[in-house]
């Protein structure tokens, strides 16, 4: 199966998909130095982002999450691609950061509704289109 | 995207210094991002960025700072994370702390002024109707957008500094005057006239509103239009905490409010919604998480405290001393009024630590651990919990000051009839 979706900062990866189930800010949701999800109430509460490819239907949006994940990147323990429900540019400007420090960079994608479940495998492709292979 | 000579020059680095060239490609991206055609020309920028969240952010503003970029329109710091005047008050680590204090010489080496403060639109810097900033901080991004007039979209993180140093912003959202018009309206004319002059109506109000707004633009109807500075401070900062949005009107106050029809831009309300008593108490209950009891401290200042507040707290706790620590948080600009005629050292003397450039919600000051603190901010109650693990239990600045005397919590009642 084959998705397109609009590309807010282009690149590609493959990897493993975690879904956040429930909206998140990264600033006082992801731990900036283990990339645990730390809010408590959260579905996805103790599960580390690093190196998955993260699917968020819905951000809250704190302005400093670009921070938190600039954090990520830097340290290498960042997800490997961002598949957004909606656009945003608050984490993309985090990607932005890093590409000009030159730190590395990771895809982020706009697709509204993405039938991703934790645990598929994805391949983000550099035109924005997404190949599901297995779950 | 449409962009300008000069523009375009600093962007292919023909004009400009490289950290002018990075500065534009953030702006520019964040424009394409989020789908603005232009940029648009600000005058002046609040900076969120000089709070410390790990040593990446501080490589980068260093690296801009290196590169040459300076900030081309006058711009204010939000808190950093230490008080300059105390760093021992802070439970940071000795690197950490080197690493945050790097941060804020990096926002001064690229010549913003050090203001420290989430209240810059009380130390001075106030924006006038119709101008164009691009503010950070979600209390200031309210105040001056709502209070103020000035038109911001809430700025965070990087792209802050990223506008002050390219004086532009993406041109979209609270920037255009069409987006600008109440959609809402909340309507408060049910409520006790006596209950809406209070002080701690204000950030109760503000709390209910961004739950109930979201993002969508509001007026408020039924504000009495004697409201104060601090009181409509106190009224953002909560509508800022709970909800997305950067601007509410409150009719016959603010000024793109004369009255109600205005702030709609003459379009009848998509929906009015009417607040109760009912509701106003539920919204002031949710800003407790702890029940009545003992309490282990109590702080104010968020956003920070105004000499005229610390002229109330000082009436109000007399010369009893308190028995749990007791921090106010203010801004330079506010200590150096009360150093005028001596009520710092009153506030001193009276056992109060004041917390100078920064505040105990943003940084480790309150004791590690759990423990509940009492405060009349709905601003601290809402972060007081996932940032500090200290419970926080709400009441007016009258009930801070007689629990923080007695140990638990007191509520007068009275004031919420």
């Amino acid at each position: 199966m084959k998705w397109q979706a609009d590309i807010l900062i282009k690149g590609q990866t493959h990897g493993e998909v975690l879904r956040l189930d429930a909206p998140i800010s990264f600033w006082g949701g992801i731990s900036p130095r283990s990339s645990e999800v730390t809010l408590a109430s959260h579905p996805q509460f103790g599960v580390k982002i690093s190196h998955k490819i993260l699917v968020i239907p819905e951000m809250i949006g704190s302005s400093s999450s670009s921070a938190v994940l600039l954090e990520l990147i830097y340290k290498g323990i960042g997800p490997r691609g961002l598949i957004l429900g909606a656009g945003d540019a608050i984490l993309p400007i985090g990607v932005v950061i890093a590409q000009q420090m030159e730190w590395g960079s990771i895809p982020i994608l706009k697709l509204p509704s993405a039938p991703f479940v934790s645990g598929d495998q994805l391949v983000l492709e550099e035109s924005g289109q997404i190949l599901k292979i297995s779950h | 995207m449409q962009l300008s000579q000069i523009e375009k020059a600093i962007l292919s680095g023909d004009a400009g210094t490289p950290g002018n060239t990075m500065a534009m490609e953030i702006v520019v991206a964040a424009a394409r991002m989020l789908g603005a055609d232009e940029l648009v020309e600000i005058e002046s920028s609040h900076i969120d960025g000089c709070l410390y969240h790990g040593d990446s952010g501080v490589l980068f503003c260093e690296k801009l700072a290196n590169d040459g970029a300076r900030v081309k329109v006058p711009t204010t710091t939000n808190v950093g994370a230490l008080n300059l005047l105390k760093p021992d008050q802070c439970r940071l680590s000795p690197d950490e702390k080197k690493m945050a204090y790097r941060l804020m010489v990096a926002h001064e080496t690229m010549g913003c002024a050090p203001s420290w403060t989430c209240t810059p639109y009380q130390a001075g810097a106030r924006p006038k109707l119709g101008q164009q900033v691009a503010w950070g901080e979600s209390n200031a991004v309210a105040f001056t957008n709502s209070v103020l007039g000035a038109r911001t979209n809430r700025y965070g993180d990087f792209l802050d500094i990223a506008c002050a140093i390219s004086a532009r912003a993406p041109y979209i959202g609270l920037h255009k005057p069409e987006n600008r018009k109440a959609k809402l309206v909340i309507d408060v004319t049910g409520l006790n006239p006596i209950l809406r002059k209070q002080d701690a109506f204000c950030p109760v109000l503000g709390s209910m509103i961004g739950r109930l707004v979201g993002d969508t633009v509001c007026v408020v109807r039924g504000m009495p239009p004697s409201a104060t500075d601090d009181q409509l401070k106190a009224f953002c900062a909560g509508v800022a905490s709970t909800g997305a949005v950067g601007l509410v009107h409150i009719a016959g106050v603010t000024p793109e409010a004369p009255d109600l029809a205005t702030a709609l831009g003459h379009v009848p309300a998509v929906k009015i919604i009417k607040v109760t008593h009912d509701m106003v108490i539920e919204a002031r209950d949710r800003l407790s998480l702890a029940s009545a009891g003992p309490i282990d401290s109590m702080a104010l200042g968020s956003p920070h405290f105004s000499y005229d507040e610390c002229q109330t707290f000082l009436k109000l706790a007399g010369d009893q001393s308190f028995v749990v620590p007791v921090y106010i948080c203010m801004g330079r600009h506010t200590l150096e009024q009360l150093q005028l005629d001596g009520s710092d050292i009153q506030l001193v003397e009276l056992g109060v630590e004041l917390v100078i450039d920064t505040c105990v919600v943003v940084t480790p000051i309150l004791p590690a651990g759990s423990g509940v603190m009492m405060t009349n901010s709905a601003k601290f109650a809402h972060y007081a919990n996932s940032n500090t693990g200290h419970q926080p239990v709400f009441g007016t600045l009258s009930d801070c000051v007689v629990s923080a005397q007695a140990g638990h919590v007191i509520w007068d009642e009275e004031v919420w009839l």
